[in-house]
């Protein structure tokens, strides 16, 4: 995979990018969005663009958005959003304006994946050469862009009109205020992204260390002992220490800009029902999975399955497993805070209730970030060919199950399953190989030989 | 000389009967007065343009408000008349149904077809009287009431996802209303026995004696219904008159072998038929309790038209013949839009007796042909889409003839509108976008606002309530076909949700179409006997026009019923994979790193530690590494396995101790 993403970073960036946007554009003026908006891959009961026209389409006939189970998503994008499902130019597609949202969210999205990159990689660079190793190291924030605007599956989610550019678009904004230290971006990111789907509230967590040590770098120990190898202190060199100023101006933006969602959100539904309806059918309906149509997850099968009165336990079970990882990997990873957020994103959309593939699009795409680090991960081919693999076997075996009737529930579920199984890979193998670089780094620094890998 | 003592007591004898004879007559009086309960029985048969025959059995019960018989009732039945003072039902209907009404050639404008065609399956629906917080409960009483009552699975109309409340298009619209249907319910003979033990004669005699079970079950259509209607307030307590109509509308086919022998020989000729022909049995005598007891042949007013009746020769026709003579014969009373007249032709049960049954027939002699007036437009409804993720439903509309006459008696007008309520409710994994509703009007698509006048929807919560529509549409009146589609999503339920025959598919019970600005009506000409005949004043009530669309069926995917234990099993061993592998790599240390730590652990603490680490190595089969400090003596060796063999022994002690 690695590979493949050098060779597209050498040709010209901006070239890639208007492709991209081309290829969008084309692919929207196809009759019907090739049907993509219906694809169980791209909406969720959450991102669903027919469901957020539902929702508006009750909002206008005076009821509450909430009043059936259809609308699950936010009425602030009910109410950016809505006339958009409405609005037709003559000529034009059905949808034309709202798919030229998502096209300019993804755009956006790629910017701010690319301006992080840079940042990123001019911290890398600079700890690098503190520690006195040069090294040719790859533009990660291009490289991280193009993954993000050239991934089928960011395509998809686009053209399939789901909202997920636009929440992926809120979690990156977050991600690339804190690298560069913006602290009320940052806090409206996050705030917003929780807003929009509450699995990126985790966030919080390397949104804090970023702004508390700054963005990646080598572990803090190493530093300190290559110092004392060379004998001298120089503490300029040194990653600075974690500093609370920042966090506690965080805490109060997002205290602030939280403050505001919410009051707009009760103004929108002041008529219906007010905070406690939306958070009840938002957050309520995310954990406790009631919509149980076919998603890439694996939760939807299970609790179609499972007996009723095991549902809660699983349920806790499955959303502990969540929150469990956070710890540790903030404990390992917590000199590294971009790449915890990668793992985070990643986890959250293997395990969250409804995923869909504009979540796996940005963690694909904040992959790129660390293409140097990465360099050595295990299993890369076997990963892009197992993805390759389920992106094209999963909508065979929905086909046959749901409309040719010939199939069985068994048959997607099996490549769901895959799909986890594949997930997990990349985040174990991801893991795995980002703290095996960083004892490369420690070895090359003691001068020890390399027999740190195994 | 006894004789001569005899005469007071015959005096006083005579004295008492003829006080007891005043106090009985004063008694009957006094009931008189009270109104007293009433009992009623009619038939009645028409013969329907496709060869077929309706018979429509008409019982009522009415009890007066009864404040000194309390809960005693003579005729009618206890279990109703307790139903409706425990639930407080202002009205109730109830209908079982089996097969099809045939809009097109048994007709929908008349009272017959409008009050009597019901959606196949069960549909009951119940007006309250009692505060607005009470009536889901009192609905759930109902239920479980009626179910007992009438051996059928109303029950499940139990669960709020089941009933609606509709606002205002079902016509005995009020707020307290309750409705709902079972449309896959089954309808058999153990629906109709507890039906019929609510008639006090059941059916060992009168009327009733024709419900003869296998030729009843044989028809094509068979509705029985049970509507009550409580007169007077009924808040202050008991004190209400309750009516109860039990009716039951059945089509049938006048026997079939003739019927074939007729066809092969001519055509259009109308079989003929016979009481003892169709049901197989005769009326011998009336039931003693009912007070009419009469049978009615109703040529309606396409089949008097075609025959050449009218007002003149209706008691001799050439086209027919009767094997009784009627008793009397009604004329309808002549409406603005048709020329021809329906013909009722009466006969009482009350002259005939056991000896001599009442056995009525009617012979065709010329073939005839006719149509039955119809709905103003003929109401369709399918489903669009193929396969098990996505579909729309569709309502079409078309015009009938009768819209063609309405058209042409109004069109002098230019604006004239024809207004269509449609009710329609669907369950909640039919997930409809109410976003997506589309009109057509003469297949071209026109703009929602333009043709809905009115519209209500609640939508449908999952697993709570069911999704309503209430539309009117404002049609021109020269409206050849209309059309109404809306989109849904086809929900997915967990394996316990799913019928027992979960790949047969699941039932949206059908839409309502009224036509509000319609009633139907049959005004036969006065007449005081009319009065008494309670099936002829509920032909004279204006009922308003509506049909009710096919019950649709909705296939549904299923997941694998065989498979939870394999899917939790699987799921959790994925879960487990992610976790413990995750794990794992995040609390690895390299082999180096281990040793070192260890040395430095070794180092700066005793004995404990280091025996621990021995254990743990020891446990996980590696060998030890060559220590720092190699074992010195052998009294540690032996302080080892003594402490070794005290956590074993303590770990005994703690097992025996948890398990005891």
């Amino acid at each position: 995979m690695e590979k493949v993403k050098k060779k597209i970073g050498s040709f010209s960036f901006w070239n890639w990018v208007t492709a991209s946007i081309i290829f969008r554009l084309i692919l929207i003026y196809f009759p019907k969005n090739l049907n993509l908006s219906s694809r169980p891959e791209v909406s969720t009961p959450l991102t669903s663009f027919r469901r957020l026209a539902e929702g508006y389409w009750l909002k206008q006939s005076f009821m509450s958005p909430y009043a059936g189970s259809m609308y699950h998503g936010s009425p602030l994008l009910l109410s950016l959003l809505g006339p958009l499902t409405i609005n037709r130019i003559e000529g034009q597609p059905n949808h034309l304006l709202y798919s030229l949202v998502s096209v300019i969210a993804d755009v956006v999205s790629a910017m701010l994946i690319r301006a992080t990159g840079q940042n990123l990689r001019l911290a890398y660079l600079r700890s690098l050469e503190s520690l006195d190793l040069v090294k040719q190291i790859e533009v990660s924030g291009d490289i991280a862009a193009l993954i993000y605007l050239c991934n089928p599956f960011t395509i998809v989610a686009c053209v399939g009109l789901s909202t997920s550019p636009i929440e992926n678009m809120a979690v990156i904004l977050c991600l690339y205020g804190a690298c560069s230290r913006l602290i009320p971006l940052a806090a409206f990111g996050w705030v917003i992204a929780t807003h929009l789907s509450l699995y990126s509230a985790i966030l919080i967590i390397p949104v804090i260390f970023l702004l508390g040590c700054g963005p990646d770098s080598p572990p803090r120990k190493l530093f300190l002992q290559r110092h004392q190898q060379k004998e001298v202190l120089n503490q300029s060199k040194l990653p600075p220490r974690f500093s609370w100023g920042p966090v506690i101006h965080f805490a109060f933006w997002a205290f602030l800009w939280s403050v505001y969602v919410l009051v707009l959100c009760g103004i929108s539904l002041k008529q219906f029902g007010g905070l406690w309806e939306m958070f009840k059918s938002t957050y309520g309906f995310i954990l406790t999975v009631e919509d149980l149509s076919p998603n890439i997850g694996v939760l939807w099968y299970f609790f179609a399955e499972v007996f009723e009165f095991f549902r809660n336990f699983f349920l806790i079970v499955f959303h502990v497993n969540i929150l469990f990882m956070i710890l540790p990997l903030a404990i390992r990873l917590r000199h590294r805070p971009c790449y915890l957020a990668f793992v985070y994103v990643a986890i959250c959309s293997m395990l969250k209730s409804y995923p869909s593939v504009g979540d796996s699009a940005l963690y694909l795409g904040l992959l790129g970030w660390f293409v140097n680090e990465l360099a050595d991960m295990q299993f890369s081919l076997f990963l892009f060919c197992g993805y390759v693999g389920v992106s094209l076997l999963s909508p065979v075996m929905h086909n046959l199950w749901i409309w040719r009737g010939t199939g069985n529930a068994n048959f997607y579920f099996a490549t769901a399953m895959v799909y986890a199984c594949l997930q997990i890979v990349l985040v174990v193998e991801g893991v795995s190989a980002m703290l095996n670089h960083d004892r490369k780094l420690r070895n090359l620094i003691t001068g020890k030989p390399q027999d740190a890998k195994s | 000389m006894v004789l001569l003592q005899r005469p007071h007591i015959l005096l006083l004898l005579i004295g008492t009967h003829q006080f007891l004879q005043c106090w009985i007559a004063f008694g009957s009086v006094n009931e008189e007065g009270q109104k007293q309960e009433e009992f009623s029985e009619e038939l009645l048969l028409k013969p329907l343009p496709d060869h077929k025959l309706l018979a429509h059995f008409h019982f009522q019960s009415s009890g007066p408000p009864s404040t000194s018989n309390g809960c005693h009732h003579h005729l009618f039945p206890k279990a109703i008349s307790q139903l409706v003072q425990k639930f407080r039902i202002k009205e109730m209907e109830l209908s079982f149904t089996k097969g099809r009404w045939n809009y097109e050639s048994w007709g929908g404008f008349d009272p017959l077809s409008s009050s009597n065609a019901k959606p196949p399956g069960v549909e009951l629906w119940a007006v309250f009287d009692v505060p607005q917080h009470h009536i889901d409960a009192s609905w759930k009483n109902l239920t479980h009431t009626l179910s007992g009552l009438f051996c059928a699975s109303i029950n499940f109309l139990e669960s709020t996802a089941t009933y609606s409340t509709p606002e205002w298009s079902f016509p005995p619209a009020s707020g307290n209303v309750r409705y709902g249907t079972l449309p896959c319910e089954a309808v058999c003979t153990e629906n109709l026995t507890p039906w019929l033990k609510l008639l006090p004669c059941r059916d060992k005699a009168g009327i009733a004696l024709l419900l003869d079970r296998p030729s009843l079950y044989r028809g094509f259509y068979h509705s029985q219904q049970l509507h009550l209607t409580s007169t007077g307030s009924s808040s202050e307590g008991i004190d209400s008159g309750i009516i109860l109509e039990q009716t039951l509308t059945v089509v049938l086919q006048p026997n079939s072998e003739m019927a074939i022998e007729v066809h092969a020989s001519e055509k259009h000729i109308q079989p003929s038929w016979s009481l003892s022909s169709i049901f197989g049995k005769q009326v011998s005598g009336r039931c003693v309790l009912a007070k009419p007891s009469s049978v009615y042949l109703l040529l309606d007013r396409g089949l008097s038209a075609a025959n050449g009746l009218t007002s003149e020769n209706f008691w001799s026709n050439p086209s027919f013949e009767l094997s009784a003579n009627p008793d009397r014969i009604f004329l309808e009373e002549s409406s603005s839009h048709s020329k021809s007249l329906s013909i009722l032709y009466m006969f009482q049960v009350e002259k005939y007796c056991e000896s001599e049954p009442f056995d009525i027939g009617l012979m065709w002699k010329v073939p005839v042909a006719w149509l039955c007036q119809q709905t103003p437009l003929h109401a369709s409804r399918f489903l669009m889409g193929s396969g098990n993720e996505r579909a729309a439903i569709a309502i079409s509309l078309k015009s009938t003839q009768f819209t063609e006459g309405f058209m042409s008696a109004n069109s002098k007008d230019g604006s004239c509108e024809l207004r269509v309520d449609v009710f329609q409710v669907v369950p909640w994994y039919v997930k409809v976008y109410f976003h997506s509703l589309r009109v057509f009007v003469d297949q071209q698509p026109r703009a929602v606002s333009d043709i809905i006048e009115k519209i209500h929807v609640s939508p449908s919560k999952d697993k709570m309530s069911p999704g309503v529509m209430e539309v009117v549409l404002k049609l021109p009146c020269r409206v050849n076909t209309a059309a109404l589609t809306i989109e849904f999503d086809k929900g997915f339920l967990r394996i316990d949700e799913y019928l027992p025959d979960a790949n047969q598919g699941f039932d949206i019970p059908s839409a309502i179409i009224s036509f509000p600005n319609f009633h139907a009506s049959m005004v036969f000409l006065e007449d005081d006997s009319l009065n008494k005949s309670p099936l002829l004043s509920k032909f004279q009530e204006k009922c308003p026009v509506m049909s009710y669309t096919e019950v649709l069926l909705v296939p549904l995917t299923t997941p694998d019923f065989s498979m939870p234990y394999n899917v939790i099993t699987i799921t959790c061993t994925v879960f487990a994979l992610y976790f413990g592998s995750l794990l794992n790599v995040l609390q690895r240390r390299v082999a180096e790193e281990e040793r070192f730590l260890k040395a430095k652990a070794a180092k700066k603490t005793g004995r404990l530690p280091l025996l621990l680490s021995k254990l743990s190595a020891k446990l996980r089969g590696r060998r030890l590494e060559p220590l720092h400090s190699p074992p010195s003596s052998s009294s540690f060796i032996n302080s080892k396995l003594v402490l070794k063999v005290i956590l074993v022994a303590g770990l005994a002690v703690g097992w025996q101790y948890f398990f005891s």
